[in-house]
């Protein structure tokens, strides 16, 4: 799970972030900073793993009110 | 005269609370009997007429600050206890898991500095007429520290404008005071029923005259008042 703030949300980090970057000499517009959340699931199918992983964004992982979330699936071994 | 009856307010320690002694203390000098409560418990302590959720770091402000906090098994009992009416205070990291709950408006975020602030700010309360506010005068700024990394409240303007109408905006820094960045100078929230509050600054660093100012007496005062006579009605 990729989960960022929203655009239009404040993000401090992200402009410290891009203000550091600005000073090593790369030219960057915008930055934003989130988190990755990275998670093992027993599922049948990427269905199944997406409905559960919606869930756990809404419910926990991202604050609907400032973040967004975006989810990428892999198979396991 | 006989003195007047200690209503019972709890002040849940979650694991990395650590304001809550000073809470205890300061309640009870207010008058208050204040048994502090393990995060694991299910169930608050017979006859309690308020809730204190104190300052510090729960569970290590991991994912978000209050994110995990929210879902201890006490959290279910404060929701219930919210929902039929009882006086509910979190005081920083109480305020985190408040808004993480869903029991106030708006959302905590990293100070728009970056940067940890521990010192003075004025409050202007914009209303003196709730059980969190009942000691003060809107006239009379209050002197209260803040020690904070995430207390940047937001909210999206419509929804600012909402609680601005709605007189849900209790407390908010003075002008040009702000330390973190929040929307509309808020410091402090109530919900809209005005039972639930929530606040960055610490009443209970400033109880004594020894540490500066005895404002935050005003509004730890303020909840015993109210507690005493919300544990006067009949359940």
């Amino acid at each position: 799970m990729l989960v960022r703030p929203k655009t239009g949300i404040l993000d401090p980090q992200g402009q410290a972030v891009e203000s550091s970057l600005r000073h090593l000499g790369f030219a960057v517009d915008a930055a934003r900073v989130g988190r990755v959340v990275d998670l093992e699931l027993d599922v049948a199918d990427a269905d199944e793993a997406r409905r559960q992983l919606e869930r756990m964004c809404e419910q926990l992982l991202a604050n609907p009110l400032i973040e967004s979330y975006e989810i990428e699936l892999r198979p396991g071994a | 005269m006989s003195e007047p009856p200690r209503p019972r307010i709890a002040v849940v320690v979650f694991p990395g609370s650590n304001d809550d002694r000073d809470v205890q203390l300061a309640l009870e000098r207010l008058g208050a009997t204040a048994p502090r409560v393990w995060h694991d418990e299910t169930r608050l302590p017979a006859e309690t007429a308020a809730v204190v959720l104190p300052g510090g770091f729960s569970y290590g402000d991991y994912l978000r600050c209050g994110a995990i906090a929210r879902l201890s098994p006490i959290m279910r009992a404060v929701e219930r206890f919210a929902a039929g009416g009882g006086l509910v205070l979190g005081i920083c990291n109480g305020f985190q898991i408040l808004t993480e709950a869903r029991l106030l408006p708006g959302v905590l975020r990293p100070n728009a500095s970056l940067a940890f602030v521990c010192r003075d700010t004025t409050l202007r309360v914009m209303r003196s007429d709730t059980p969190f506010t009942g000691r003060c005068d809107s006239r009379r700024p209050l002197r209260i520290p803040v020690k904070h990394g995430q207390g940047c409240w937001y909210a999206d303007p419509d929804q600012l404008a909402e609680l601005e109408v709605g007189g849900q905006l209790l407390l908010r820094y003075s002008e040009g005071e702000n330390p973190n960045g929040s929307a509309a100078d808020v410091a402090g929230v109530v919900n809209a029923t005005g039972n639930v509050c929530g606040l960055m600054p610490h009443p209970e660093h400033a109880v004594d005259p020894l540490l500066g100012s005895t404002d935050g007496r005003l509004i730890l005062g303020s909840l015993v008042d109210a507690a005493r006579l919300s544990a006067a009605l009949p359940v």
